[in-house]
């Protein structure tokens, strides 16, 4: 590794590590640059929580390397730990404190205190003060991610590592701990975060699309969207899944996917123009009958994109 | 017993010391509908599905479902109902079959149903070389598919979907919707909760639940007119308030 890593506030090469038979990491490498939100966007089961841990100096790697801010993940884990904040996938905070216990403790770990570092975490321990009392336990699922992100932040790290902050959170607390993601890093702050949700892509500077210990690609989630290269329409139409049956059939369906309230329909012909697409599409679903059919050309999104790209869905690994 | 809604609540309260937690909630789901229950984290969804599945006694207020009332008939209600979520639904120490089997054998199905019935399942989700694999060994889309269909196993007239798609990647949570639709399609109800909102606009019908209440129901369509808003993510967003 050279020190063009200089910008890069994380780099990783060829990062391996498997369980049993189970790989879980078959060769990551990335740079994420200092200031940048960098998202890593998959399934369960892609190796995102592996990878967090490695970074975070909690697993070591079984081959390739990886240096956080400079620090190599493994040689120099104790000089690393300290200016690194870490949030697990899982909610690690203790369920009996409450939540100023749980500052104060994760304060004190890092030998300083609430009220020392009071301002830099105001932004968000402001939304939790009015439960400085109540059990972590007790909160709700978007209260308790601010929590443990306020705790992850407590002791000043150079670096955020949130592994898969908003799973299971609600639409709306999503929206809201994405908007605090955007106030750190417009103060600076590095911040590398997984997701499940494909929408929140585009809440990132850049995104590394992952699966099976793969990644799929990296780039900005408008260029990710944009490499998706089959003409596209989108299929509005009342009785969906009827309609979703009879376009697989139609004689260029390349795929054909429920996506929010239309189908999203690619065509085989890669470059049949759009406005074509949509006539054969309408006159398609005319001849088998559907009625009040309207079809657009529309824009890929990440989420089509990481499906082009994946290939096969997970069930095909099996056994 | 067909004329009647498949879930019928009326007014139907849950009051836990100091706080109530569904508060007065009507609506009615008609059979063979998807319907979507949606609400913030702590919005009362949790507390309506245990009163709906017969785990938990209402307040106040009632509800049928699948034709019984789920405070004297809690029983039967359970009994025609299937259940699933994402935490838990698939014992990962027993195999494939083993897992049906077990299903099968808790609903009194008998031996021979039980053994045709699996052979279909296996068959139609192309599972059949992973019937003695341990659930804990096949990738989670698969599990999340399987679940359903054992879900599905006794024939239950309504089923309840908590969260079924969690963290399953983007191609397999669109086959198991496809499941749903065709389990709707032959009759089935189906009432599912989820997180992802590009499914809101897969149902049938949604309520969005906001302090114990419901605060928009229809058609995703209708609401998205009714509301002024270009998704159900945006009109969910204006509607759920924030709260601890």
């Amino acid at each position: 590794m050279t020190e063009a890593a200089a910008g890069s506030a994380v780099v990783a090469e060829a990062v391996e590590k498997r369980f049993g038979a189970t790989v879980a990491l078959a060769g990551i490498s990335f740079e994420a640059a200092a200031g940048e939100l960098f998202g890593f966007v998959g399934p369960d089961g892609g190796g995102k929580t592996t990878l967090f841990r490695i970074l975070a100096t909690l697993l070591v790697p079984d081959a390739g390397r990886a240096r956080v801010l400079g620090l190599d993940v493994v040689a120099d884990m104790w000089a690393l730990r300290p200016r690194v904040g870490y949030m697990p996938g899982r909610f690690s905070l203790y369920p009996d404190l409450s939540v100023l216990e749980n500052l104060r403790f994760f304060a004190s770990v890092f030998g300083t205190t609430v009220e020392r570092e009071r301002a830099r975490i105001a932004p968000i321990y402001s939304q939790l003060e009015a439960f400085n009392d109540r059990r972590a336990a007790a909160l709700s699922g978007g209260m308790k991610q601010k929590l443990a992100l306020c705790c992850a932040l407590v002791h000043r790290p150079e670096i955020l590592l949130l592994d898969e902050p908003t799973t299971g959170v609600d639409a709306v607390s999503r929206r809201e701990f994405w908007d605090l993601l955007a106030d750190l890093k417009r103060s600076g702050m590095t911040i590398v975060v997984s997701t499940p949700y494909m929408d929140e892509a585009n809440r990132c500077d850049r995104v590394a699309l992952i699966q099976r210990g793969r990644l799929l690609g990296t780039d900005t989630p408008q260029r990710i969207a944009a490499s998706y290269d089959r003409p596209l329409v989108a299929v509005h139409v009342a009785d969906r899944y009827r309609a979703l049956l009879a376009l697989r059939e139609s004689p260029h369906a390349h795929s054909v996917y429920p996506f929010g309230e239309t189908l999203h329909y690619a065509d085989a012909r890669a470059n049949l123009p759009a406005d074509d697409v949509v006539a054969d599409v309408g006159a398609f679903l005319g001849s088998r009958g559907f009625r009040d059919v309207r079809v657009e050309p529309t824009a890929p999104t990440v989420e089509d994109a990481f499906m082009a790209r994946m290939g096969a869905p997970d069930e095909t690994k099996a056994a | 017993m067909t004329t009647a809604a498949a879930i019928d609540a009326r007014d139907l309260t849950r009051r836990f010391a100091g706080f109530t937690a569904v508060d007065r909630v009507t609506f009615d789901v008609k059979h063979g509908e998807v319907f979507g229950f949606l609400g913030a984290n702590g919005a009362g969804k949790t507390t309506a599905i245990r009163m709906l599945t017969g785990l938990l006694s209402p307040s106040s207020g009632t509800a049928t479902v699948a034709g019984h009332d789920v405070l004297r008939e809690a029983e039967q209600v359970k009994r025609d109902i299937g259940y699933m979520s994402q935490r838990f639904s698939l014992y990962e120490d027993l195999t494939v079959r083993e897992n049906i089997r077990l299903y099968g054998g808790i609903y009194d199905l008998a031996d021979r149903d039980i053994r045709d019935r699996t052979a279909r399942m296996l068959a139609r989700l192309g599972l059949e070389h992973a019937a003695d694999s341990y659930v804990r060994a096949i990738p989670l889309g698969w599990r999340q598919k399987l679940a359903f269909s054992v879900a599905l196993l006794h024939q239950p007239r309504v089923v309840f979907l908590d969260e079924p798609t969690s963290g399953v990647d983007p191609i397999t949570r669109r086959q198991f919707w496809e499941l749903i639709y065709e389990a709707a399609a032959s009759g089935t109800t189906v009432l599912v909760t989820t997180h992802y909102m590009d499914e809101a606009e897969y149902c049938d019908r949604i309520s969005i639940m906001v302090g114990g209440r419901i605060a928009a129901l229809g058609a995703p369509a209708e609401l998205k007119r009714e509301f002024q808003t270009a998704s159900i993510d945006d009109l969910f967003v204006r509607l759920a308030r924030k709260e601890p």
